[in-house]
């Protein structure tokens, strides 16, 4: 067993797990972060992904261990959803009907995030290259593609706030 | 309940592009997947599985993995009793279809690369995983028989017992039934003075790959046995456990909670449904059974895997005489729940949207040491539309005439509806001059076609298609007295309930089962117009046996068609219910009341009741006319006359690079019309999810096994499922002709898009082609057929071979757990 540290939406937690335990199972199984969820078991699938120390990782291919000190965002995480606030992102979704069993819906959000963090203007290609590592059955990526361009619009008003109306979390 | 924002009298719910309910939780991540339950004493069960195709099993040594640190029992076949139940064949097509007994637990031979022969149950999923790696399994390789080709030869049997390879013959011939005219003569009369077309094309094999694995769990504590699973079928589900394993159906309750995707992959009865309750009972303890991705890859049901043979006739201008299919279907190795039925269901598509006088059908299903196949998106209808649009592509470059031109000289014209086809369907609506001329404007057809034109006189090195589908299907499954007709051991009615809650809620029940469709948003806007209530104060309930007692569930594009008109008719007797006691709370005669905007009026007067305030009455009861029970809600049960028949016209633009093969989709329009729309927002994603897996099938996805039966696709690494870079945006348009099977006049729209795009894609490619003298590319059009069809004028062949080279020898592969020693190449 291995004593691990890190910080899991918000809360600090101190476990001894095995060393071979990957951060998604740990997550499920340890912590019950259970809106990450598992769709494959080659890292193909991207449903898993969360934020190590802010940069989209698919935690199915992180250990548990590799975590140790670090920050880790899920999808429970990435706004308050308790007070009923919803990140513009996980907006754009519901907004843009960007989702449909909804299964990849937390991986598709937490990697299109990172993936407007570090573009916040993309283009069409640029999101479809962007997300490609997160597989959906569903939508045929089409309203995928579109939430993450209303979410880039609807951030850039917040970043240049005239006219914005909400106070959106910066990014 | 937050404050609801005012919103204007009388706006229609139906039509609205509302934003999903589903969606709070699914975004947040506040969903219950069968996988995120845990329970207290909760066992975890991991599935020991036959690597070899066809093997008899001479012994299981289960010490070692039983003495594993964690682990309760490890158990074969041998261990259980009658009580593991069986997985059923509900359609048998034939009287004498020949079906193998279907164990859950191979008990003495394996009949393909991923059957369950042992299980093993311990604290956690992983303990359980690793000890299942320690049950030694001795085996004895038996003469597979892989291919559907092989198969139909019977020279290896799947099942030596059953003496032969083949299932069922299901045959339909039009001048038999009296529907058209004989099929051969038209044949013979076009060999003399008209043209013949004869081709064959290969359904390749194709996996559901729903995102989220299956998974069971099953509660035996208390007096219901509890089962949660990951399927679309909690009914049915239900049904097979009590009818296989002797406990009553009173007993069993089965929930389906969120559930992630299923295209018909989750309409089975599983082996491991089936172990996981049996364990569950046995032990005493819940139990939970979660697969992973390989697992779901190599022993979910796969779909397709057909091979057509076709012959088409005609007159030598294009006006089609007759058309004769002769299909082989690959069961795997069992008769699914549905199984054979599938391509059945394929026998009335063929004709599609022409006015066919002769037709004949023969379908042959067939047993192989493969996974077993059932329904998969389309279920028999993506099959008739790719074979039967495929072939009007090739009459018309035959007659020399637009593909689109062609369609129209055969299609039924709008002022024929209804018209009884030559498979003797009724079709009801439909307009396909409409939706033709709409989608050729959206897609600039006529431009397109230019600059096809110039790159074919340039010589470009990059070839422009364009690919025409211009589909019908069946939908709203289905009609029980037909499916009887059929010999279906079930009916295909739909059950609803509209509940009145006393603070004038509306609860609203459904046996459909959604898992990712918008149910529960669609049917609230369906309710909240009926009643005239808030969309915000319907709450869906579906899922739970428990809670909807009844259902025939989702699938088949059923649930709006069949189960939102099973609402209307519930919601309706709420309010024959309600009148006598509004009319008796505001004094007034029967006769004299309206009911609008969710409001009982008395004509002349200002007096007036809402529907909730009448709840909030029935509940105290108080003051209720003589002989009135203090009940409102209601349910009713729908039976559809017939099938509805939604259409459209795709059109697809793609690139085609002739040096290297490479295809790229430049366009794709479609106008479908599945009748009146309720949610717009929910038909868009319905439409494109549809077309992208119609349109992988053309270009990416396929099961190949190799010669031993292993399969080579058996994970996301080889198994291609598209993604968004692989994709593009699509423009999507709607004519509409209600339908009048149902007062919604809906039609369904589940399926559509994965039926019609396969062959509009397909079309396409050798559309690019087809000066350089191809005529077909075999799906999936991967660059390398794509170039083959080119270079030596085939249609690119198989990849069995190639794929194969996984395990050969010289890759150092030869020690693979796969395969023995004596069965290398």
């Amino acid at each position: 067993m291995a004593r691990i540290s890190m910080r899991v939406d918000g809360m600090k937690v101190t476990d001894d797990v095995e060393p071979r335990t990957l951060l998604v199972q740990y997550l499920r199984e340890g912590l019950g972060k259970t809106g990450t969820v598992i769709g494959c078991d080659t890292s193909n699938c991207g449903a898993c992904t969360v934020h190590l120390d802010g940069d989209s990782v698919k935690s199915c291919n992180v250990l548990a261990v590799q975590a140790d000190g670090c920050e880790v965002t899920t999808i429970e995480g990435l706004a308050d959803t308790v007070e009923g606030d919803l990140h513009p992102v996980q907006e754009a979704f519901r907004e843009c009907h960007g989702l449909q069993c909804g299964f990849c819906t937390p991986g598709m959000i937490m990697q299109s995030v990172d993936l407007l963090k570090r573009n916040p203007q993309p283009s069409e290609d640029e999101i479809r290259e962007g997300i490609e590592g997160n597989l959906c059955r569903c939508t045929g990526y089409h309203n995928i593609v579109r939430a993450v361009q209303y979410a880039s619009g609807h951030l850039a008003t917040a970043a240049n706030p005239r006219g914005a109306t909400e106070e959106v979390d910066a990014l | 309940m937050t404050a609801v924002e005012a919103r204007p009298e009388q706006t229609n719910e139906i039509g609205r592009d509302r934003r999903r309910k589903e969606d709070a939780r699914l975004i947040t991540g506040r969903t219950r997947w069968t996988d995120n339950i845990n329970l207290p004493g909760m066992l975890h069960l991991a599935m020991v599985r036959s690597p070899f195709a066809h093997a008899r099993i001479t012994n299981i040594d289960t010490s070692a993995a039983a003495d594993a640190e964690g682990v309760v029992t490890v158990l074969a076949a041998k261990d259980f009793d009658e009580t593991l139940g069986v997985c059923i064949n509900a359609w048998p097509i034939t009287p004498n279809q020949k079906a193998p007994a279907h164990p859950p637990i191979a008990t003495d031979r394996v009949t393909f690369a991923g059957e369950i022969v042992a299980v093993v149950a311990a604290r956690s999923a992983a303990a359980a995983r690793d000890a299942a790696e320690m049950v030694e399994v001795d085996y004895e390789e038996l003469p597979a028989v892989v291919s559907l080709e092989e198969a139909v030869k019977d020279e290896v049997l799947a099942h030596p017992d059953l003496g032969t390879n083949k299932s069922a013959l299901w045959v339909f011939d039009s001048a038999q039934a009296g529907t058209g005219g004989n099929v051969d003569e038209a044949i013979a009369t076009a060999r003399n003075d008209g043209i013949v077309i004869e081709r064959t094309y290969r359904q390749q094999r194709l996996i559901p790959a729903f995102m989220e694995p299956r998974s069971v769990v099953c509660d035996p504590t208390g007096e219901q046995i509890t089962v949660w699973s990951a399927t679309q079928i909690p009914h049915i589900l239900r049904f097979a456990f009590a009818a296989t394993t002797g406990v009553p159906e009173s007993k069993i309750r089965v929930i389906a909670p969120d559930v992630g995707g299923g295209f018909g992959g989750k309409l089975q009865q599983t082996p491991e449904e089936m172990i996981v309750f049996a364990m569950a009972r046995r032990l005493g303890k819940p139990v939970k059974y979660t697969e992973t991705r390989s697992e779901s890859l190599l022993s979910a049901h796969h779909g397709r895997d057909q091979i057509q043979k076709l012959t088409l006739s005609a007159t030598k201008d294009g006006q089609v005489t007759g058309l004769k299919v002769e299909l082989d279907a690959n069961l795997g190795a069992y008769v699914a729940i549905v199984g054979g039925g599938v391509p059945v269901l394929g026998a009335f598509m063929f004709n599609a949207i022409y006015k066919f006088p002769a037709y004949q059908f023969n379908c042959q299903t067939v047993f192989t040491n493969t996974t077993w196949t059932d329904a998969y998106r389309g279920a028999g209808r993506p099959e008739a539309t790719y074979a039967v649009e495929r072939l009007m592509d090739e009459l018309a470059a035959e007659v020399g005439v637009d593909p689109l031109e062609i369609r129209e000289k055969n299609w039924i014209k709008h002022e024929e509806f209804p018209f009884t086809t030559v498979a003797g369907l009724t079709y009801d609506s439909g307009n396909y001059e409409a939706a033709t001329a709409k989608a050729k404007e959206l897609f600039g057809y006529d431009e397109l076609r230019a600059e096809q034109q110039q790159r074919r006189a340039s010589n470009d090195p990059v070839q422009l298609g364009i690919g025409v589908s211009t589909f019908t299907e069946m939908c709203g499954l289905a009609p029980s007295r037909v499916l009887g007709s059929l010999d279906y051991g079930a009916g295909g009615w739909e059950h609803a309930q509209v509940r009145m809650t006393p603070t004038g809620k509306v609860e609203v029940i459904t046996g459909a089962s959604a898992h990712g469709q918008g149910h529960e948003t669609a049917f609230s806007q369906i309710v909240a117009d009926r009643l005239g209530v808030p969309f915000e104060d319907v709450e869906v309930l579906h899922g739970d046996t428990q809670i909807a007692a009844k259902g025939y569930d989702t699938y088949g594009s059923r649930s709006l068609v069949v189960g939102g008109e099973a609402l209307v008719r519930a919601a309706d007797k709420v309010l024959e219910k309600a009148k006598p006691i509004a009319a008796h709370l505001l004094e007034a005669s029967v006769e004299d009341l309206e009911f609008t905007g969710g409001r009982w009026t008395v004509r002349g007067t200002d007096q007036g009741l809402a529907i909730g305030e009448l709840a909030t009455a029935v509940f105290a009861a108080h003051n209720l006319p003589d002989g009135v029970e203090a009940n409102l809600d209601s349910e009713a049960t729908f039976d559809p006359e017939a099938f509805s028949f939604p259409h459209g016209t795709h059109l697809c633009a793609m690139e085609v690079d002739t040096e290297t093969g490479q295809v790229k989709m430049r366009k794709y329009v479609c106008c479908d019309d599945i009748g009146n729309i309720i949610n717009p927002l929910i038909v868009a994603g319905q439409v494109h999810g549809g077309l992208v897996q119609g349109i992988a099938q053309a270009l990416w996805e396929d099961a190949v096994y190799d010669d031993a039966g292993t399969l080579v696709a058996g994970s996301f690494v080889d198994y291609l499922l598209p993604t968004a870079a692989d994709t593009i945006s699509f423009e999507i348009d709607h004519t509409t002709s209600p339908s009048t099977t149902n007062t919604l006049g809906t039609k369904g729209v589940g399926e559509a898009g994965t039926i019609a795009s396969t062959p509009a894609v397909v079309n396409a490619v050798v559309d690019a082609l087809r000066p350089l003298g191809v005529n077909d590319v075999t799906m999936p059009c991967t660059p390398e057929r794509v170039w083959r069809a080119i270079n030596e004028s085939s249609a690119g062949g198989e990849t069995t071979g190639a794929a194969a080279a996984h395990f050969d020898p010289s890759t150092g592969m030869s020690g693979n757990v796969d395969r023995t020693e004596g069965d290398v190449q």
